[in-house]
C-alpha cells in the first residue's frame, strides 16, 4: 500500500465537568486525510486551531479530559485501527514504528539521568541487540547527526539547546521508525539553529525512508520541509495540497490571507489583518467556522459546513465560495447533506 | 465571591466537610458565652457523673460540667491559635514579601535567617522559656514567643509567591503603564497572594493550637485557664483513664481533632481550588 | 574504575562540591550560633533569676542559716555560670557549650548533665532515625504510587486516611496510640525503653526487649509524620506526570514501572529531601513529645523531668544539644542533596 497513515472522520473533544458546568471543546472535528510513504505532510494553522490535539490523537497520547469520539486512524504497519490495540501492542509498536519529536524538546530528557539512560530506556527494548552492539549503533547514529559520543555520558542540562534538540531527533530516529510525528520541533530555536535542525531532520528522514507529519504554524518552515501541506482552522482541515502549489496559488480565503501575510523581500505593501479572532472551540460558529471573518461569506456558509472537495490538481478545498461545489438549494436543509455524502463517497474511492 | 463559596461547598467534598466541622467547633466556642457556670470554678456539680441528660458530656473529677468546660476550652484554644497565627502572619508576610520583591542580597540574607529559624527545634526552647518564666508565664507571652519562632515556614511560601508575581509579565506591564507600587501590590498581586495567605494562616492556627495543647498537657502553661490542653492535663492529673472517667479525655480530644481536620480540609480545598493544575486533574477524572 | 576522560569531566564538579560543603558548614555554624544566642537571651533576659528560684524552692520549708544560704547562692552562681558581667557570662556560656560541660545536674546531683544527656541521646536518635526513615520512605513510596495510579481504590483509601492523619498534632496522636494499645488492646509495652530488670548488655534478650518497647513510640511518630509525606509526594507526582520528559517517555512506550521509578520518583524525591531538611525541627518536636508520652528514656522525658525538678543546667543543656543535633542532621541532609540532583549549580 502506498499510504502510511489514513485518518477518517476523526473527532476528538475535550469534555470537562467542573462545578456543575459541562463543556465540550471541539478541538478536532471531523478530519480526514492520508499521508503517503516517504512523504512529509505538513500541518499549518494558528494557535488553538487543534493541531496539537490532532497530534495527540495520532500518537495515541490521548488522556482525559481529551476523548476520541469517532473516526478511524490506520497506520500501514498495523493491522487494525490504532485505538483497537491493547496496551501491550501499543507499547510494542511505539518508538519502533512510530516516534515523535516534540515541541519543547529542550525538556524531553530526564534531568536527573544521563543521556545514555534515555537511549537505553527508549530504544534498547526495541532493537533487540546486545549492549555493546546497541551502543555501536547509537554512536553511529549520533555521528550522522554531528553529535559526539561523549554526549551520552552528559546530563541534559549540560548540553546546549541545539544539542539537546539534535539528541531528541537522534532518539526519535535511532530505531528507524516508519512514521515520525513532529510537533513544532524548531519553534523554540533561533533561526540559525533552526536551519541546521531542519536540514538534519530532512536528511535523516530521507535516509531512513520514513513518513512524517510535521506540525508548525510557521509557513516558511513548511516551504522548506513539507511535501504536502494541510491548513487547519478551528479544528477542521480547510485546504490541502502540494506545498508549492498552496504557497503560490492559495485557494481558500483563509489560506490566501495566511500566504499574503508572509513578508517578501522588496514588498512594501502594508499587510491587512483579518478582522475578528479565532473562534472558541467550545462554542464554534455554525456552518463554516471561518464565516464570521471571511470576506467571501455567503448565506450558505452560515448554515452548512463545506466538505473537503478534491480538485483536479490533487488538492482539496473546503469552501462554498471558491470551491467547485454546487450551491445547494437555500430552502432545503437536507440537500446539502446529500451533496456532501455524494462527494465524500466519491473521494473515499 | 459568595458564589465561589457556594460552588465550592456544593462540588468540593473536602470543602463541605471542612466547613461543617469548623462550624461545629465555632458554635461550641460561641456557646461558651452562655455557660451557666463560671469556667474556673470547680466543684459546682457532682463529680464523676457519666454522660446523661442533665450533663450531656458528663462531669469530671473536679466537679465541673465537661460540656461547658469544653466550650470554654475550645474558645480559649481557638483564640490563642488565631492570635498566634495573626502575629506570626505579620512577620512572615513582611519577611516573605520583602524578600521576594527585593531579591538579590536582601533576599539571600533574609532567607539565610529564615532557614536558620526553621531548623530550630521549638519544644526545647519553649520549655526553657517556661522554665525561666514559671509563674509569670502568661498566654500573651506564650503567644508572642510562639509567633516570633513560628514564621519561617510560611515566610518561605509567601516569598515564592512574591517572586513569581514579580517576574510575571503583567507586573512589568503595570509598572510600564505607570501604576504606583501600592496600586500594583493591592490591585494586581493581592488576589494571587491572598489564597496562600489564607491557607498558611489556617495551617498556622492548627500548628499553634497543637503546640499549645502539647505544652499545656505537660503542664507548662497557665493551667488554671481552661483550654483543650489544660483539660487533658487535669484529666491526667486525676488519672481519668485509669479511673474510668473516659468522657473527660474523649471530649477535648475528639473536639480538637474535629477542629484540626476541619481547618486542614478547608486549607487543602482552598489551595486546590487556586492551583489550576489540580483543577485540571479534577476535571479530567 | 574512573577512566581518565571521566575524571577530567568530574574534577570541576568535585571542586564545586568542596565549595558547597564549606557553604553548608557555614550555614550549620550560623544555625548553632543563632540558636544558642536565642537560648542565652531566653535565659538571661527574663526577670526570673534561676539562682533565686532554686534557693527559694530549697528553703521553702522551715528556716535556713543565712550563711548556708549565702554559700549556696555563691555555689549556684558558679554552677550556672552567672558570675560576672553579661559579657563574661556569655563567654562562659559558649565555653561550656563547646566543651560540652554543663556542670552537674541538680536533680541527679552530682551526675554531670552531659552524662545524662549522653545516656538519653542515643534513644532519641534511634527513635528519630528509625521513624523518619520509615515515615519518609513509606510515605513517599505510597504517595508516589497514589499520584501515578490515580484510579486505584486501595491507594485512594490510603490517601483519605493520610489526609485525616496529617493535621493531628503529635501529642494527640501519641495519646490515641497509647490508649489504643495501652488500655484497649494491651499487647505492647507502653513505657520505658526496655524491660526494667534486664541489664543493658548486647545480648538477644536485651535487644529484643528494646525492640518491643520501641514499637509503640515508633508507630506513633510514624503515624504523626507519614501523612504529610504522603500528601506532598502525591501532589508532586501528579504535577511531574505532566512534565515533558514524562509525557515523552510514555509516548515512547517505556515500561510504566521504569517511568515511575526512574523518571517520576527520582525527580520527586528531590524536593521531598529538601522538605525533610526543613521539617527536621518539627519532627524532633514530635519525637520529644512522643517520648514523654511513652516514658521512653530519651531527651523528652529527661527534659520534662528537668523542668519539674527545677534543674536549670539540665534544661539548658538539653535545649542547647537539641539545637546542635538538629542543625547537624540538617547539615548532613544538605550534603546529600547534590549527590542526587546533578543540576545543583554550585555557585
Amino acid at each position: 500500500m502506498d499510504t502510511a497513515l489514513t485518518v477518517r472522520s476523526l473527532r476528538a473533544y475535550y469534555l470537562t465537568r467542573y462545578f456543575g458546568i459541562t463543556r465540550e471543546v471541539r478541538a478536532v472535528d471531523d478530519i480526514t486525510l492520508s499521508v503517503m510513504r516517504k512523504e512529509i505532510y505538513g500541518i499549518a494553522g494558528e494557535s488553538s486551531c487543534g493541531k496539537s490535539t490532532f497530534i495527540k490523537t495520532i500518537a495515541a497520547a490521548v488522556r482525559p479530559p481529551l476523548r476520541v469520539l469517532g473516526g478511524s486512524i490506520k497506520y500501514s504497519f498495523l493491522d487494525r485501527d490504532l485505538y483497537d490495540l491493547n496496551e501491550k501492542a501499543l507499547a510494542d509498536m511505539r518508538w519502533k514504528h512510530l516516534s515523535c519529536i516534540l515541541q519543547g524538546s529542550m525538556n524531553v530528557l530526564n534531568p536527573v539521568r544521563r543521556v545514555r539512560e534515555s537511549f537505553k530506556d527508549f530504544a534498547f527494548p526495541h532493537l533487540g541487540l546486545a549492549r555493546r552492539e546497541f551502543f555501536d549503533v547509537v554512536n553511529q547514529h549520533l555521528g550522522r547527526l554531528h553529535l559526539s559520543p561523549s554526549v551520552l555520558s552528559a546530563f541534559p542540562h549540560e548540553l546546549s539547546g541545539g544539542m539537546r534538540q539534535r539528541v531528541a531527533i537522534a532518539l526519535a530516529t535511532v530505531c528507524r521508525p516508519e512514521f515520525i510525528i513532529a510537533d513544532e520541533p524548531t519553534t523554540a530555536l533561533d533561526v540559525v539553529v533552526q536551519k541546521d535542525v531542519l536540514a538534519l531532520i530532512l536528511e535523516t528522514q530521507r535516509e531512513i525512508g520514513s513518513s512524517m507529519v510535521f506540525v508548525t504554524h510557521d509557513l516558511t518552515v513548511h516551504a522548506n520541509i513539507s511535501n504536502r501541506l494541510g491548513i487547519m482552522y478551528a479544528g477542521r482541515l480547510v485546504e490541502e495540497g502540494p506545498t508549492g502549489d498552496i504557497l503560490h496559488d492559495p485557494i481558500h480565503p483563509y489560506t490566501r490571507h495566511l500566504v499574503a501575510s508572509l513578508p517578501r523581500i522588496g514588498d512594501l505593501t502594508p499587510k491587512k489583518a483579518l478582522s475578528g479572532a479565532p473562534p472558541s472551540l467550545a462554542d464554534p460558529p455554525s456552518g463554516c467556522r471561518f464565516h464570521p471573518r471571511c470576506p467571501l461569506a455567503m448565506d450558505i456558509c452560515r448554515q452548512a459546513n463545506p466538505e473537503l472537495t478534491p480538485l483536479a490538481s490533487g488538492r482539496r478545498v473546503a469552501c462554498y465560495a471558491v470551491g467547485p461545489l454546487v450551491k445547494p438549494a437555500a430552502d432545503s436543509a437536507a440537500a446539502p447533506q446529500a451533496t456532501q455524502a455524494d462527494k465524500s463517497a466519491a473521494f473515499l474511492q | 465571591m459568595l458564589r465561589v463559596f457556594r460552588d465550592l461547598f456544593r462540588y468540593n467534598r473536602e470543602f463541605a466537610i471542612g466547613t461543617i466541622l469548623v462550624l461545629i467547633v465555632l458554635s461550641l466556642a460561641v456557646a461558651s458565652f452562655f455557660s451557666p457556670y463560671p469556667p474556673q470554678d470547680s466543684y459546682v456539680v457532682p463529680p464523676d457523673v457519666p454522660p446523661c441528660w442533665a450533663y450531656p458530656l458528663g462531669t469530671n473529677s473536679r466537679g465541673q460540667d465537661v460540656f461547658w468546660q469544653l466550650t470554654v476550652a475550645m474558645r480559649n484554644s481557638l483564640l490563642f491559635g488565631i492570635a498566634v497565627a495573626f502575629l506570626s502572619r505579620i512577620i512572615s508576610l513582611v519577611i516573605g514579601l520583602v524578600s521576594g520583591y527585593a531579591g538579590g542580597v536582601v533576599d539571600r540574607v533574609l532567607m539565610s535567617i529564615n532557614d536558620t529559624f526553621v531548623v530550630l527545634p521549638l519544644f526545647p526552647i519553649l520549655t526553657l522559656f517556661y522554665f525561666m518564666m514559671h509563674d509569670h508565664m502568661s498566654w500573651t507571652l506564650l503567644a508572642l514567643a510562639m509567633a516570633s519562632l513560628g514564621w519561617p515556614y510560611d515566610a518561605r511560601l509567601i516569598r515564592s509567591v512574591a517572586l513569581s508575581l514579580r517576574n510575571r509579565e503583567f507586573t512589568t506591564q503595570s509598572v510600564f503603564s505607570g501604576m504606583s507600587t501600592s496600586q500594583i501590590l493591592l490591585g494586581e498581586h493581592l488576589p494571587y497572594a491572598l489564597p496562600i495567605v489564607i491557607s498558611t494562616t489556617i495551617n498556622n492556627i492548627n500548628w499553634s493550637i497543637g503546640l499549645e495543647v502539647t505544652l499545656s498537657v505537660i503542664g507548662f502553661t497557665n493551667i488554671e485557664t481552661p483550654t483543650i490542653g489544660t483539660m487533658i492535663y487535669w484529666a491526667n492529673q486525676h488519672t481519668a483513664m485509669v479511673a474510668g472517667i473516659w468522657w473527660w479525655v474523649l471530649a477535648p480530644v475528639a473536639t480538637v481533632i474535629m477542629a484540626f481536620i476541619g481547618l486542614f480540609l478547608l486549607s487543602v480545598s482552598i489551595n486546590e481550588f487556586i492551583d489550576p493544575r489540580s483543577r485540571l486533574a479534577r476535571m479530567g477524572a | 574504575m574512573l577512566c581518565r576522560g571521566r575524571w577530567i569531566v568530574e574534577f570541576p564538579r568535585m571542586r564545586a562540591y568542596a565549595w558547597y560543603f564549606i557553604r553548608r558548614l557555614g550555614q550549620f555554624l550560623l544555625v548553632v550560633f543563632v540558636g544558642i544566642n536565642v537560648v542565652f537571651i531566653v535565659t538571661h533576659a527574663t526577670p526570673i533569676d534561676p539562682v533565686e528560684q532554686a534557693i527559694s524552692s530549697a528553703t521553702q520549708f522551715g528556716q535556713s542559716d543565712p550563711r548556708a544560704v549565702e554559700i549556696m547562692r555563691k555555689a549556684l552562681r558558679e554552677l550556672y555560670g552567672l558570675n560576672g558581667t553579661i559579657w563574661e557570662q556569655y563567654v562562659t556560656f559558649w565555653r561550656r557549650l563547646v566543651t560540652g560541660d554543663f556542670g552537674p545536674s541538680l536533680s541527679a546531683f552530682p551526675t554531670p548533665v552531659s552524662a545524662l544527656i549522653a545516656q538519653a541521646l542515643p534513644w532519641t536518635a534511634g527513635l528519630l532515625s528509625t521513624s523518619t526513615l520509615i515515615a519518609w520512605g513509606a510515605g513517599n513510596l505510597l504517595g508516589g504510587l497514589a499520584g501515578y495510579y490515580r484510579k486505584n481504590r486501595l491507594l485512594k483509601g490510603i490517601g483519605i486516611a493520610a489526609t485525616g492523619l496529617q493535621p493531628i498534632p503529635s501529642y494527640i496522636m501519641s495519646l490515641v496510640v497509647l490508649i489504643l494499645f495501652g488500655y484497649l488492646w494491651p499487647i505492647l509495652p507502653i513505657s520505658g525503653g526496655f524491660q526494667m530488670n534486664i541489664s543493658p548488655e548486647l545480648n538477644i534478650r536485651f535487644l529484643s526487649s528494646v525492640v518491643t518497647h520501641s514499637i509503640l513510640p515508633v508507630l506513633s511518630l510514624v503515624l504523626i509524620t507519614i501523612g504529610a509525606w504522603f500528601v506532598g509526594m502525591r501532589s508532586l507526582v501528579s504535577n511531574i506526570v505532566t512534565e515533558d520528559y514524562v509525557v515523552y517517555a510514555e509516548l515512547a512506550g517505556v515500561d510504566r514501572r521504569r517511568i515511575l521509578g526512574s523518571y517520576i520518583m527520582r525527580n520527586a524525591l528531590l524536593p521531598q529531601l529538601t522538605g525533610l531538611a526543613l521539617s527536621l525541627g518539627a519532627i524532633f518536636n514530635g519525637a520529644v513529645i512522643t517520648e514523654f508520652v511513652f516514658g521512653y528514656p530519651g531527651l523528652g522525658t529527661l527534659l520534662v523531668r528537668g523542668v519539674n525538678s527545677g534543674d536549670y543546667s539540665l534544661v539548658l543543656g538539653i535545649a542547647s544539644i537539641s539545637i546542635v543535633a538538629v542543625a547537624a542532621a540538617v547539615f548532613v541532609i544538605d550534603l546529600l542533596y547534590p549527590l542526587l540532583d546533578p543540576r545543583v549549580k554550585i555557585e
